[in-house]
């Protein structure tokens, strides 16, 4: 309805400016019912601007979840040419070896996803036109890489001790309660994803030699279904 | 014709409005991002700043980081809810119109 108002008004200034940002919505011209219109456009956009700073795409969400899907496939393809009862869901002892390429799976894994996710948030800013760097970026980044970086260096102690059957639950744990402590900064629903990851991870841990399955559905079902969740919600 | 009274005075200004938007959806923000939002002088946002904090809409914190004041904002449970009154007030008045 209100855009049918705007449309009769062929003078209208707003009318125009809308869908792409103008430089200050605060030095449009208000007269009459004009200005109510003004008003709640200007409020939109400025919940908008200042909120999206920390947004995430949802495309984030699905490029990270595929990424993780098929890096966690290739994971699986690995253990059982290497004839390894990943699968047969008993703990065992890896050789050094085969750790390694595993390890080196999972760094590659990780910064594929980390900049994929990147890219579609940034792509998203920009289109926006929404400066990134600010103090919520800032924050949500320390308030998911601190409690990240500590999960991190536990999964490593794991890894020194040989009990490679609890990182996967390991890191599904800290990857969730970094997301959780993250969501502060960001959308509400980041903080039921990190909530459902922890939740995995626990489980996981009961159910040793499940912990690939587990970790693929994580990182990778878990964040396609958020990812098109949110895109859906939030376009 | 419209009932202008129900509208809440102290949002009359945009610049207010503006501020009130930003607060009401973020946590805390800092002076200097507040101004770059609105796109503003510091005068301007320091004088509807204080009238909103007057109203006890707005809370005011003051610190100093090394030696450089900072002053950050954040909404009060009474400006929320005089910020939302207003918006439902105004969504009235449009389907008036």
């Amino acid at each position: 309805m209100a855009a049918k108002q705007l449309g009769n008004e062929p003078n209208d200034k707003v009318s125009m400016n809308r869908g792409n940002y103008p430089e200050s919505p605060l030095d449009r011209p208000r007269s009459g019912q004009h200005k109510y219109e003004d008003d709640l456009s200007a409020i939109r956009s400025m919940m908008e601007r200042s909120s999206r700073f920390i947004s995430l795409s949802g495309l984030s969400g699905v490029s990270a979840g595929l990424i993780a899907l098929l890096g966690g496939g290739y994971a699986l393809y690995l253990v059982h040419r290497e004839g390894r009862g990943y699968l047969s869901h008993t703990a065992m002892a890896y050789t050094t070896g085969f750790f390694t390429q595993l390890f080196v799976l999972a760094i590659v894994i990780l910064v594929l996803a980390v900049a994929a996710a990147t890219y579609f948030t940034v792509r998203k800013s920009k289109k926006a036109k929404l400066q990134i760097w600010t103090t919520t970026t800032r924050q949500l980044l320390s308030s998911l890489l601190v409690p990240l970086f500590i999960g991190g260096v536990a999964c490593l102690a794991l890894l020194f001790h040989g009990q490679t059957q609890l990182m996967a639950p390991a890191t599904l744990i800290f990857y969730g309660l970094a997301l959780m402590s993250a969501s502060k900064y960001t959308f509400q629903e980041v903080y039921y994803l990190g909530l459902l990851e922890s939740i995995l991870g626990l489980i996981s841990c009961f159910l040793v030699g499940y912990g690939l399955i587990f970790w693929i559905i994580g990182f990778g079902l878990l964040h396609i279904t958020y990812g098109i969740l949110m895109q859906r919600k939030y376009r | 014709m419209i009932n202008i009274q129900s509208l809440n005075k102290e949002f009359e200004s945009r610049v207010r409005l503006g501020i009130m938007s930003i607060l009401i959806v973020r946590d805390w923000v800092e002076f200097k991002e507040l101004k770059s939002l609105l796109d503003i002088t510091d005068g301007n946002l320091a004088s509807h700043a204080g009238a909103l904090e007057k109203n006890g809409y707005i809370q005011v914190h003051k610190e100093f980081v090394g030696k450089k004041p900072r002053t950050t904002y954040q909404v009060t449970a009474l400006g929320k809810k005089a910020f939302t009154d207003h918006l439902s007030q105004l969504e009235k008045l449009m389907r008036q119109i």
